[in-house]
């Protein structure tokens, strides 16, 4: 069976359109005669879009109880019981509830997509987990529900929603978004121009990059680069490694690695040192946060792998020695940085710093 | 890559500030762009005039382009149109009727010989002027700046053009964007998907160009000072060392594959000798040819200098050779721990020393 095709419509903010635009696809295709069905759908009170819903079959949510209240997640088994060409799944970057099969929905779509059927989706820019802390640098917000680059490099399409912020700022204003209260609110924190000129400079570049990976990808063919730059291309293949340390900065450096290493098209993999399996020199709470990374590189399919070693800086640096490592990444908080730098003379090292967001 | 946004000087601000100012007495421009023919920006353009009607403005056609679509025309039928006159905007009877809104399609069309304006964007200008708002609809292949790549892409060029610092005056600007799958299953172009993935490509990354131009605009009026970290900007430090061409040749992939900035900088104390001045002025060069922009500072303390200019250039790269222990000299106390411990919000990436001075190491 041939994997179903995910076309993801990508937003810089709510209210941008993107389910408006998911949904008129979804009513193209079955014009088209393609057997369409709404897998999940969050109509938010918003009649326009509402109305695009209309003639397509709902497949029922699944109704959970937690904490007693009532949580309706899409029903994935029933989904795929339903077997359709195309389903439309909204908000992609949704948690389901404790006690639902899989935590995200992104996960419910892939199992979708495994079976063979093909998935509408929606998600906004600042759910893309590497630019996690980009958008907080902007925005001053801190997005805790992420999907992982992979998911959406693995996008047949994806599609930019774009409208200006001032359009959206009026479809704000006119309550069509939110709630008027809400959205006083969100104009206020969210919502200023220059936020929004930000989040939609971060779409376009994304959307660019991931049409780009795509092309190269299908038509084996390398980027248009500029004349000068063409030539230097085969000597430089890059391999990153990411030093792993109980610093609550890493989090920020193993997004940052990885998004450089996708953008030049380089290996990516992660070392932790410590003195002992049990890694026994570190408080619980540090060993906590190591356990955090070491998901969290799995997550980004960075392969970590733990060295024994008392003496970290010089165990990192024999490491990628032995393994054609071009450059190491550490975040500026790692204890030996400046060992580390004076060690590993014969590769570059990449000291990352955290974006500093200064009061407005 | 773009062109060049410098910080300005306060007299510069002031005429900005005063632009601006004219700028809103102005009608105000919003441009629907597309990467390629049939896109459906024309569409997107008379939704948008349907939108601003149904919300009580005054909306008019003045320049329609009838495409043999049934939606299309119906949806043109639903506006006041102000007829063109031998193909060129009536922009006159615009002027009388002093409707809110005009919308005026194919906006790079050259008006014939002896016309009132020579091209449809003056139109527009003159249409602005009078405080009329105009929403406009544009191709890619129509903008200057851009002619040279695409031509590059898909063998032929569009005969007439609107420059791009038009398209960057405009108050807003749309991309129409549309995956290629969806133009080639309706057969409606000539193109083939690697072309037209990489005018979609091109499209979006020059709408994200005027996008963080106008961004930075806004913030230079209003005195915000801040690295956005969006585009991303590299930052080559140069001496005399040879290892200066691999650094080059590093950030010049970063920078072409980031879709970002390059930039390159030496800074000078005094006298040189005469060596390392040739050396130095030939690394220069190189970063000249591999697309940097090259400034050349002034200062007794190198790394003070550079942390200052990375600053204020919103730099998000900095790539710094390794200070063997000879050249430590002329960077003071361990300069590159300084720049690390400096470098907030930026990434330090630290080379190897040139080979003439590589360390043993076991």
């Amino acid at each position: 069976m041939t994997r179903g095709k995910l076309k993801v419509f990508l937003g810089y903010a709510a209210g941008v359109g993107k389910t408006y635009q998911m949904l008129c696809e979804a009513q193209e295709r079955r014009r088209q005669g393609q057997d369409v069905v709404i897998g999940y759908f969050e109509p938010h009170g918003r009649a326009d879009t509402i109305a695009q819903t209309e003639g397509l079959e709902f497949v029922p949510r699944q109704v959970f109880e937690h904490r007693g209240a009532r949580f309706e997640e899409m029903d994935t088994d029933a989904v795929i019981a339903r077997h359709p060409q195309v389903v439309v799944v909204d908000e992609f970057a949704h948690t389901n509830v404790p006690g639902a099969e899989r935590p995200k929905r992104w996960q419910d779509v892939q199992v979708i997509l495994d079976a063979g059927v093909d998935v509408l989706t929606s998600l906004n820019i600042q759910h893309i987990d590497s630019l996690n802390d980009q958008v907080w640098h902007v925005t001053g917000i801190r997005v805790r529900e992420t999907v992982p680059d992979w998911v959406l490099q693995e996008a047949a399409e994806v599609v930019m929603v774009d409208v200006t912020p001032r359009a959206l700022i009026h479809r704000l204003e006119r309550g069509v978004v939110y709630s008027r209260e809400k959205a006083a609110k969100a104009l206020e924190n969210f919502f200023t121009e220059s936020n929004l000129a930000a989040l939609r400079e971060l779409a376009m570049r994304q959307t660019a990059h991931q049409i780009e990976e795509k092309r190269e990808e299908e038509h084996f063919i390398s980027d248009r680069l500029p004349e000068p730059v063409r030539g230097l291309q085969s000597n430089l293949a890059e391999k990153i490694l990411i030093w792993l340390t109980p610093d609550p900065s890493t989090g920020m450096l193993i997004r940052r690695g990885r998004r450089v290493a996708d953008y030049l098209n380089s290996s990516c993999t992660a070392v932790f040192v410590s003195h002992d399996a049990a890694m026994s020199e570190l408080s619980a709470e540090q060993k906590a946060e190591v356990e955090k990374q070491l998901n969290f590189c799995h997550n980004l399919r960075i392969q970590p792998e733990l060295i024994e070693s008392r003496d970290a800086a010089k165990a990192v640096t024999e490491y990628a020695r032995a393994h054609g490592i071009t450059q190491i990444f550490v975040t500026r908080h790692a204890p030996e940085v400046q060992k580390l730098v004076q060690l590993a003379r014969d590769m570059q090292v990449t000291i990352v710093a955290e974006r500093v967001r200064h009061a407005q | 890559m773009g062109s060049e946004y410098s910080r300005p000087d306060p007299e510069a601000l002031l005429r900005q500030i005063q632009e601006q100012e004219a700028h809103e007495a102005r009608g105000r421009l919003k441009i629907f762009l597309g990467y390629a023919p049939r896109v459906g920006k024309s569409q997107r353009m008379f939704d948008e005039g349907r939108r601003r009607k149904k919300r009580g403005q005054d909306v008019v056609a003045g320049a329609i382009q009838s495409r043999g679509s049934e939606e299309l025309d119906a949806l043109i039928r639903e506006f006041e149109v102000i007829p063109m006159v031998n193909d060129v905007v009536d922009v006159p009877a615009i002027l009388q009727r002093a409707p809110q809104v005009c919308l005026l399609d194919e906006l790079a069309r050259d008006n014939p010989a002896g016309s009132r304006n020579a091209h449809r964007w003056e139109d527009v200008e003159e249409i602005r002027s009078h405080g009329i708002n105009v929403v406009g609809a544009l191709n890619l292949q129509h903008i200057r700046e851009q002619q040279d790549t695409v031509e590059q892409i898909t063998g032929k060029r569009a005969g007439s053009s609107v420059p791009q610092r038009f398209i960057e005056s405009a108050d807003e600007i749309v991309i129409v964007d549309v995956p290629t799958e969806d133009l080639k299953g309706a057969k409606l172009t000539l193109l083939n998907p690697v072309q037209l993935s990489e005018l979609r490509e091109l499209a979006l990354l020059l709408a994200a160009q005027v996008v963080e131009h106008q961004l930075q605009l806004y913030m230079d009026s209003h005195g915000i000072m801040q690295s956005w970290g969006t585009q991303e900007r590299i930052l080559v430090c140069i001496t005399g060392q040879s290892l200066a061409r691999t650094m080059l040749e590093s950030g010049a992939r970063a920078a072409a594959r980031f879709h970002g900035q390059l930039l390159a900088v030496t800074v000078k104390s005094g006298e040189m000798p005469r060596a390392a001045e040739e050396a130095l002025a030939e690394n220069l060069e190189y970063a000249r040819r591999l697309g940097a922009e090259v400034h050349v500072l002034q200062g007794s303390d190198a790394m003070d200098e550079i942390i200052r200019f990375a600053r204020e250039q919103r730099i998000t790269q900095v790539f710094v050779g390794h200070t063997g222990q000879s050249s430590w000299k002329f960077w003071k106390q361990n300069p590159v721990d300084r720049l690390i411990q400096a470098a907030e919000g930026m990434d330090v990436r630290v080379f190897p020393p040139a080979p003439a001075i590589v360390p043993k190491v076991a």
